[in-house]
């Protein structure tokens, strides 16, 4: 597993490296990566397969990998349906720049999809699941000049990530109260108690936003200015099942255990599923209607999987299946009309089946599946489905369910008249009446996917297998795919749906969608909320960081008194041997320290003051080295240097006197803090000396340090061997630091120099240089 | 042009050139000495910033092999890239190699991967000291 996920990255990186030259080949090379996947699996063994490599054992961060029934189903999808996104994009694209950059991208994304469905740690799973919203968030940006592509990139990524952060907290606390972070291991023995409920809570949240459930489900519609191979791969046969996979992982070990469990899940899911039929009838783009219809979908999955019982998963994984399959199908049939006719809008496309023959068959097929008509993939399933909904869950469910289908059936149509006859074309408008073929390998992908629709609803045996181990892999052994099982109330139920989806489809009921548009929409409350965070930054920014440093600095120094002040009046005590010097040298050496400070106080240039507070850090230098330790005091030296040449750098900037105020409330307040601030250091260092009570870490690091790190500079030693992880994060801090100083530093020159650019022609009198 | 003084600039190229050879010393002994790839980093940025008041900003950007930016990336690089050797070669990440190689003029030479980690600081010091320094010199006014 971890070779596959390999595989991804060393692809991912020749597709961005050499992507410039490929052009639109670069696609077939992204190929690769999911098809390694799929051949990967098709020769791994079928048992239940972990792979290992430990990292941080202590805090429980293993990179541990399982594939199981369920991660291969997953897997198939993941490899399978992305082999064929990669061809179908390789025809979608003309030849246009970005393509490596876009490749690279959707490789990222086929990855840690995969790495989502195969990670066993929580922490893991937590990490690919966070790649692939990033990887959408890059995907859906890539038009990255239109601003409308960019507003819902950061839309996708903003309410996933905030369920995303909402997870992770959620999988903490689960992990410390399974003592696990295996996943696993968490659903073999599932923790209980109020901080359990809380987790489950936080972990739904990251379920539902990433698979776009009621209230959370506007981003989804919204990512479809995406490209419309990623809309078929990421926003409707993978990413967005993310949510629906974690809910089936945790559903049959939790649903019992929780009394609220069902009722929410399962009623978030139904709600999804009618609101989202609902939106899809009044959507005039073909990509809408096909996204909303998944958010719908998304929904009817939710509800099977979110039960927890045997006969639901099975049903639930059976639709996973199917969905994607007809799902992507259903999109790259509307990214081919888009790409001929330049249009996806209903009211301007017109009869255009005649001239595209293959791909409006393709859509019928797929449609077909969507609705739930025999003999196809989707009848067979929402059989199953329907069937187990009211064996285990009930009428309630089923009617929301059912009801969820009617609408189903109706936007199936109204994809496929509007898309390929008149039907909604609007008169006053230009209506494209044919279009040009597109070629072979743009239909091959979902020609084939059709056909398999319509393959595995004849023989269901094809999808059997698959289907039922992942299943097994959640709990629910023996159940199957059939055909035809008899005339019987699911199959009364379905044609129920069929028939009042027609008629809702046929005689619309305006009024009533008159009356919902008025209704509040979720994504005005995320507009607004995003204004209002704005607006509340803008405020906080403006009280805060008021410019004046001298109120920064005190700010800062009188924390650092308060905080630990506290403590040390309560705990103060004197170590119990107290030496004033060892040797007079000290004595001389701080006695010059104590002057040169007093003299940084008095002096009235600034100069002078910078060169006496040098003269502090050379004399506390100086302390080091009579202390015997040469390393810090020449580290103090050369940092006491730099800071005087940067001194010398800025301050030309500055006025060269200190500004007299006399003894005002400022400069009293200044020198109350100043003396604490002295008071706190000195006496937390006393405190500090007198409060050790273990042994301290030298002696071992001094014994360590030549057999272990071999050197015999136990300093440098710990630096680059023992704590060399430490030094790591602090090289890579100080990188940003410096990065960040520089460009606030240059911005401010550059907003200073813009109105004086003439300056620089014309020869400055000397003057005005330093 | 402004006038620098001939004297500072000849006195700076000695003890820059200097303040070079150094740096590389006190980085290699560091592992058994006084010094280390921190501290030489801080020595060549002070030979900068001489260089920066004898010869002014574009003399001393030029005296940079490559940009601040790049010698930081670069050195990042090296520091990560031994953590990573340590990782795949070795026990865990950042795992350090010791090597003893028998050269003829130098006698016995201890190597240690921790060696190459602390040149990798070395190069993110000097690249953020160079940062900063000539980030500040070019709120200067003139060249």
């Amino acid at each position: 597993m971890v070779a596959v996920l390999a595989v991804h990255a060393i692809v991912l990186v020749l597709c961005a490296a050499f992507g410039g030259r490929l052009g639109r080949r670069a696609l077939l090379l992204g190929a690769v990566a999911p098809a390694a996947s799929l051949v990967w699996l098709a020769l791994a063994s079928e048992t239940i397969r972990t792979d290992t490599i430990s990292w941080v054992p202590a805090i429980g961060l293993d990179l541990v990998l399982r594939l199981d029934g369920f991660g291969r189903l997953m897997v198939v999808l993941v490899g399978g349906i992305g082999t064929l996104i990669f061809v179908y994009a390789w025809q979608y694209f003309g030849d246009r720049d970005g393509l490596g950059r876009f490749t690279a991208y959707l490789v990222g994304f086929a990855g840690a999809m995969f790495g989502v469905v195969v990670a066993d740690n929580l922490l893991v799973l937590y990490l690919f699941w966070e790649l692939t919203s990033i990887t959408s968030y890059l995907l859906i940006g890539f038009e990255d000049e239109e601003g409308l592509a960019r507003s819902a990139a950061l839309q996708a990524l903003l309410v996933t990530t905030l369920g995303g952060l909402a997870m992770l907290a959620g999988i903490v606390m689960l992990a410390q109260a399974a003592g696990t972070y295996s996943l696993a291991g968490l659903v073999a023995d599932p923790p209980s108690g109020p901080t359990v409920d809380a987790a489950l809570a936080l972990v739904l949240l990251g379920a539902f936003t990433k698979s776009a459930q009621f209230p959370f489900h506007f981003w989804l519609p919204g990512a479809m200015t995406a490209p419309t191979p990623v809309s078929a791969y990421l926003h409707s046969a993978t990413m967005v099942k993310a949510g629906i996979y974690l809910v089936a992982r945790l559903a049959p070990a939790f649903a019992g255990l929780h009394e609220w469990w069902r009722p929410v899940v399962c009623g978030v899911g139904v709600v999804t599923m009618i609101v989202g039929g609902w939106r899809a009838l009044t959507q005039n783009d073909l990509k809408l209607i096909l996204a909303q219809g998944t958010v719908s979908q998304l929904g009817f999955i939710m509800v099977l999987v979110g039960l927890g019982m045997p006969e639901a998963m099975f049903a639930g994984m059976a639709m996973i299946f199917a969905h994607a399959v007809f799902k992507a199908a259903l999109f790259m049939v509307a990214g081919i009309v888009d790409h001929e006719a330049k249009t996806r809008d209903i009211r301007r496309l017109g009869g255009i089946a005649r001239s595209i023959p293959t791909a409006a068959g393709v859509a019928v097929l797929a449609s077909a599946s969507m609705v739930g008509l025999p003999p196809l993939l989707g009848f067979v399933t929402k059989e199953a489905a329907l069937t187990s909904l009211l064996a285990e869950a009930g009428w309630a469910l089923t009617i929301g369910v059912v009801a969820g289908s009617v609408l189903t059936t109706a936007y199936a149509i109204r994809f496929l008249a509007g898309g390929f006859t008149r039907y909604g074309s609007d008169p006053r408008s230009e209506i494209v009446e044919s279009v040009s073929r597109p070629s072979a390998w743009f239909v091959a992908a979902p020609a084939l996917l059709a056909a398999l629709s319509l393959l595995a609803g004849i023989f269901p045996a094809v999808a059997d297998r698959l289907v039922a181990t992942a299943a097994a892999a959640l709990g629910s052994e023996g159940h199957h795919l059939v055909l035809w099982h008899g005339f019987n109330v699911p199959l009364l139920l379905s044609a129920v749906a069929i028939v009042a989806g027609w008629l809702l489809w046929r005689y619309p009921p305006y009024v009533v969608q008159q009356a919902t548009s008025h209704l509040p929409k979720a994504k005005l409350v995320y507009a607004s909320a995003i204004v209002a965070l704005n607006r509340i930054a803008d405020r906080v920014t403006s009280i805060v960081q008021n410019g004046s440093l001298p109120i920064y600095l005190g700010i800062i120094v009188a924390t650092a008194v308060i905080a630990p002040g506290v403590i040390l009046l309560q705990a103060f005590r004197l170590p119990e041997r107290l030496i004033i010097a060892e040797s007079p040298i000290q004595l001389v050496a701080a006695v010059l320290v104590c002057v040169a400070a007093l003299g940084t106080v008095w002096v009235t240039r600034r100069l002078g003051a910078v060169l006496f507070l040098g003269a502090v850090g050379y004399g506390v230098a100086v302390l080091f080295v009579i202390q015997g330790a040469p390393d810090l005091a020449l580290t103090q030296m050369l940092i006491e240097t730099l800071t005087l040449g940067l001194f010398v750098l800025v301050l030309h900037h500055l006025p060269a006197f200190f500004e007299n105020i006399g003894w005002r409330l400022r400069q009293v307040s200044r020198v109350i803090l100043s003396i604490l601030t002295g008071i706190t250091a000195g006496a937390f260092a006393l405190w500090a000396a007198a409060s050790r009570e273990v042994a301290p870490l030298s002696g071992e690091y001094l014994t360590r340090s030549e057999p272990e790190g071999g050197g015999a500079n136990v300093v440098n030693v710990i630096l680059t061997d023992f704590r060399a992880f430490d030094t790591l994060g602090e090289i890579t801090v100080l990188t940003v630091v410096a990065l960040g100083a520089a460009a606030l530093i240059l911005a401010d020159r550059n907003r200073s120099e813009v109105p004086h650019t003439d300056e620089h022609l014309v020869d400055r009198p000397e003057g005005k240089r330093r | 042009m402004i006038d620098r003084s001939l004297i500072l600039r000849m006195t700076a190229d000695v003890v820059i050139r200097t303040a070079a050879v150094f740096a590389v010393f006190l980085l290699f002994r560091g592992h058994n000495a006084p010094g280390g790839g921190f501290v030489a980093g801080l020595v060549v940025v002070s030979g900068l910033v001489i260089r920066l008041v004898a010869s002014g900003r574009e003399r001393a950007r030029q005296s940079l092999p490559a940009p601040p930016t790049t010698i930081m990336g670069v050195g990042l690089a090296i520091a990560l890239l031994t953590g990573i050797a340590g990782w795949v070669w070795g026990d865990a990440f950042l795992e350090a190699a010791k090597l003893t190689v028998h050269a003829p003029v130098f006698g016995e030479i201890h190597l240690t991967s921790a060696l190459a980690f602390d040149v990798g600081v070395f190069m993110v010091v000097i690249g953020v000291g160079s940062t900063l320094v000539l980030a500040l010199a070019e709120t200067e006014n003139g060249p």
